[in-house]
């Protein structure tokens, strides 16, 4: 690969090799990956073997990178740049592939059948049909609307949306991936296609406001797709909105510790720090206490930037559980998340570290259920945000 | 031509404006020196050593800040702020040729109250141990390390030697009381409290104006990631000058959470060269002023590890590089890489960034921390700029009529720039650039009084200054 159209598309000229980017980076400290060292690479060699650097599978996305460096540089986007170079060159990881594949032929990067994707309504109430017009469009996502523990999140917001009296709508089965893992996993023509398909359902429902479950889809459709007058909101700035306007109250005490972990896609990539604190310290009884590392510093999951489907060149080492660890820590009994990735990798990080009696992993929408007392089950019927918990019977 | 003798004003009292006006008055002329704060001195009073000849910062101003106060051609004017300029129909030039004009200045200055009589107040500091206050006011001068009362003055040396009222903390001043009676005149056997001082206005006529407004430092929590505000252990270089200083809160005594710090990092940039987060140019005091403090602390602990992480070296002027190699010979640790991160792990700080030149990422543990912050325009610049009519350059700064043959004059005849209100600098340059404006304003003093004699040769800068 010739490196200067992309020292020249990317403006790595402006590099001054400070070091910022890799001293940052969380996955640097456990592979190969180190971007500025990549960069000066770029500026000085006019070829590169892209395929010599499979570590650039291992980037996140988590854009710590890209909030670190003095110059505006955007190390990641680099990144996924060069996974662009890879893909075009159709030689690219196999579950990367496969991941792009469920996309283009389900709406979705594992591939299940696009008939199911309302499965997560479960036995709660069918929401409306955004395609008949509505005033806030539910976007639920891939993982919300397949993975089994992820469903008691859209499950619990639809609930909520209702109880707060909006107006809102679903695409239904017509709802399509996003295309936020596409892009970073450097498919830019289907991330394209995505957008373009898209944006059209989403504007023929004539919402003004538009919510998601995950940050991942919220800064795709906010920042990528150009919806226009079309408000997008992550669901902890609706929440925190509508309790801010009284639309939304929290009755039931919830008296758990809790510690935030703030989603790179929320926090790194948009600067939402406060709103899902916000909704945390409306719930009556629930004691909020802060990771060492939070906000700006927060550690990534690594369930970004296409890595819930690319393993990466150490998957031994992870850094979720070190971020369980710091959860632990603080003497927390919930570490709540904010996004579905998130979610799974630290869940995962709790069962492995054995600290499962300890500390419960939970979305913020789960604990709004526990707060407003709702009738959301799991995927076995249990009720969901009572059902365990160290101050609860089962 | 004026019959009176000319005048000149300097806006600030740090270092510069202080050189400024003591040449302009050993030149014969008078000067108005104005001072917002209570005491002169800027920001060279709050340093404990200069670089690169480590000598005491105070120890070398003090007798600038005497010289400039008790010189018969200096009117100092201390809790005082320039509130507005007019520029008078400007004078014709006798000698300066056809179509040359003089500018002079109608100035108005409000001075606000001491509450203290100057020269009635010997400076005891009794006021200061009776005031209810006292312990209780963040100290500006210790950069809030130290707390005073609400009668004080910001350090010892502090000239004028006389205490000072805050309003903004004095109970008498906020709320109408201060218990029975007055603890601060209680206290003064000289007489010296005043309670009932007001503010007043000084109407001035100047044929030249030095600004020398100076400097502010950057906040650092414009980067959180390295958690200022939240680790008592991260400072800023201007808190630590006030640490190591012998005439600091802690008497030069370098201590962090009561102990000697034993793992010693210093980060540059913080800020500068940062578009991102800060500010784009470089703050050019950074890299020697680090080198100094790395020194400060070898001086103190010759076993601490200390580590200067940095992108570049910058030790450019006279005798500065030979300090960059003597403090890396005294064992400072200089590693290249900017910190990305700041966290806390299991009690002890680490300090993440890629050392560059080995190509991978470090994590050095430290229980102190040193930002060099970068040096940005006074947040009040732009009423300065305003209030003056001066133009401000893309950083914010001040902006000089040419950067290379006219770098002391603005676009208005008769209005210069002294020390860091033009961009950052450090002393010897502050010091230089004082002497540049003090000279133009002495061309313009005497172009203005008529005393120029004979013809001035071609190009000269006086005459191109009305051009602009």
């Amino acid at each position: 690969m010739r490196t200067q159209p992309l020292v020249e598309q990317m403006e790595l000229m402006g590099c001054i090799q400070c070091g910022r980017c890799t001293g940052g980076c969380p996955l640097a400290r456990k592979t190969a990956l180190n971007i500025r060292s990549l960069i000066y690479d770029m500026l000085v060699a006019p070829e590169m073997d892209v395929h010599a650097h499979q570590e650039l599978w291992d980037c996140t996305c988590c854009f710590t990178c890209v909030e670190r460096c003095p110059k505006d540089v955007r190390p990641a986007e680099l990144i996924i740049a060069l996974r662009g170079e890879m893909v075009e060159s159709g030689r690219i990881p196999e579950t990367v592939g496969a991941a792009l594949m469920g996309v283009f032929r389900q709406g979705n990067p594992s591939g299940i059948a696009r008939e199911d994707r309302s499965a997560w309504v479960g036995d709660g109430p069918q929401p409306k049909a955004a395609q008949e017009g509505c005033e806030l469009l539910y976007f639920v996502g891939c993982s919300p609307s397949y993975d089994p523990r992820l469903q008691t999140v859209p499950r619990t917001l639809a609930r909520v949306f209702s109880q707060a009296g909006t107006d809102f709508g679903t695409l239904g089965t017509e709802e399509n991936c996003c295309g936020s893992e596409v892009q970073r996993m450097g498919e830019a023509g289907l991330f394209e296609m995505l957008v373009e398909e898209n944006g059209e359902l989403i504007r023929r429902t004539g919402a003004s406001r538009l919510v998601t479950t995950s940050p991942h889809c919220y800064t795709a459709l906010k920042n990528e797709y150009a919806l226009g007058k079309v408000e997008v909101l992550h669901y902890t700035q609706l929440l925190a909105d509508l309790l801010a306007h009284g639309q939304l109250a929290f009755d039931r005490e919830v008296p758990r510790i809790v510690t935030y972990h703030d989603p790179c896609f929320l926090g790194k990539h948009n600067q939402i720090y406060e709103e899902p604190r916000a909704v945390l310290n409306a719930i009556p009884g629930l004691q909020l206490v802060e990771m060492d590392r939070n906000r700006e510093r927060s550690l990534c999951c690594e369930g970004g930037g296409g890595r819930m489907w690319a393993e990466g060149t150490n998957p031994e080492e992870r850094l979720s559980a070190q971020r369980v660890e710091e959860a632990a820590a603080t003497g927390a009994d919930v570490l709540a998340v904010a996004c579905p990735f998130c979610l799974l990798t630290l869940e995962d990080a709790v069962k492995v570290a054995g600290l499962e009696d300890q500390l419960r992993v939970m979305d913020v929408a789960e604990l709004v259920a526990d707060a407003l007392d709702l009738p959301v089950t799991n995927q076995i019927g249990a009720p969901l945000a009572r059902s365990t918990g160290p101050e609860r019977e089962c | 031509m004026t019959e009176r003798r000319s005048a000149a004003l300097v806006i600030g009292a740090g270092i510069a404006g202080i050189q400024a006006a003591l040449d302009i008055a050993d030149a014969g002329f008078h000067v108005h020196l104005v001072e917002r704060e209570p005491a002169i001195g800027g920001r060279m009073a709050q340093l404990d050593k200069t670089f690169p000849t480590l000598d005491c910062s105070s120890c070398i101003l003090t007798p600038k800040m005497s010289a400039v106060a008790r010189h018969p051609n200096v009117d100092l004017l201390t809790l005082s702020e320039v509130v507005s300029v007019e520029t008078l129909k400007a004078s014709r030039c006798e000698a300066g040729g056809a179509g040359e004009i003089a500018p002079s200045f109608h100035v108005r200055v409000r001075r606000k109250p001491r509450y203290v009589k100057v020269g009635v107040c010997t400076g005891c500091g009794l006021c200061a141990d009776a005031c209810r206050m006292k312990g209780r006011v963040s100290s500006e001068f210790d950069e809030g390390i130290a707390r005073r009362s609400a009668i004080y003055v910001p350090f010892v040396q502090a000239v004028p030697l006389a205490y000072t009222i805050d309003e903004s903390s004095c109970l008498n001043l906020t709320r109408g009381s201060c218990g029975r009676s007055f603890a601060c005149a209680d206290a003064c056997d000289a007489g010296a409290i005043d309670f009932a001082e007001s503010e007043t206005v000084a109407d001035l006529e100047v044929n030249a104006i030095i600004v020398a407004t100076g400097f502010d430092l950057i906040d650092p929590r414009v980067k959180p990631e390295f958690g200022y505000g939240q680790y008592p252990e991260v400072m800023t270089g201007m808190e630590f000058e006030r640490l190591v200083s012998a005439s600091g809160p802690t008497a030069g005594k370098l201590l962090v959470n009561g102990r000697e710090p034993s793992d010693v990092v210093f980060i540059k940039c913080v800020g500068s060269r940062d578009p991102h987060s800060g500010v784009p140019y470089c703050s050019r005091v950074c890299c020697m002023y680090t080198a100094k403090h790395a020194h400060l602390v070898r001086d103190r602990f010759p076993d601490a590890r200390i580590t200067v992480f940095y992108t570049d070296v910058r030790a450019f002027g006279k005798g500065y590089e030979e300090f960059y190699d003597r403090v890396r010979g005294e064992g400072v640790m200089y590693r290249r890489g900017e910190p990305s991160e700041i966290y806390r792990h299991n009690g002890k700080l680490l300090v993440l960034a890629e050392d560059t030149l080995l190509g991978r990422p470090v994590e050095v543990e430290a229980d102190l921390v040193v930002l060099a912050t970068a040096a940005v325009p006074r947040a009040d610049a732009p009423t300065v700029a305003a209030l003056l009519g001066l133009d401000r350059s893309a950083d914010g700064f001040l902006r000089e009529a040419d950067p290379a043959f006219r770098p002391v004059e603005t676009a208005l005849p008769g209005v210069f720039l002294a020390g860091c209100c033009q961009g950052p600098k450090d002393i010897p340059d502050s010091v230089a650039q004082a002497k540049a404006a003090a000279a133009s304003a002495i061309v313009a003093m005497v172009r203005a009084s008529g005393m120029v004699r004979g013809r001035r040769s071609s190009g000269a800068q006086v005459g191109r200054r009305t051009e602009s």
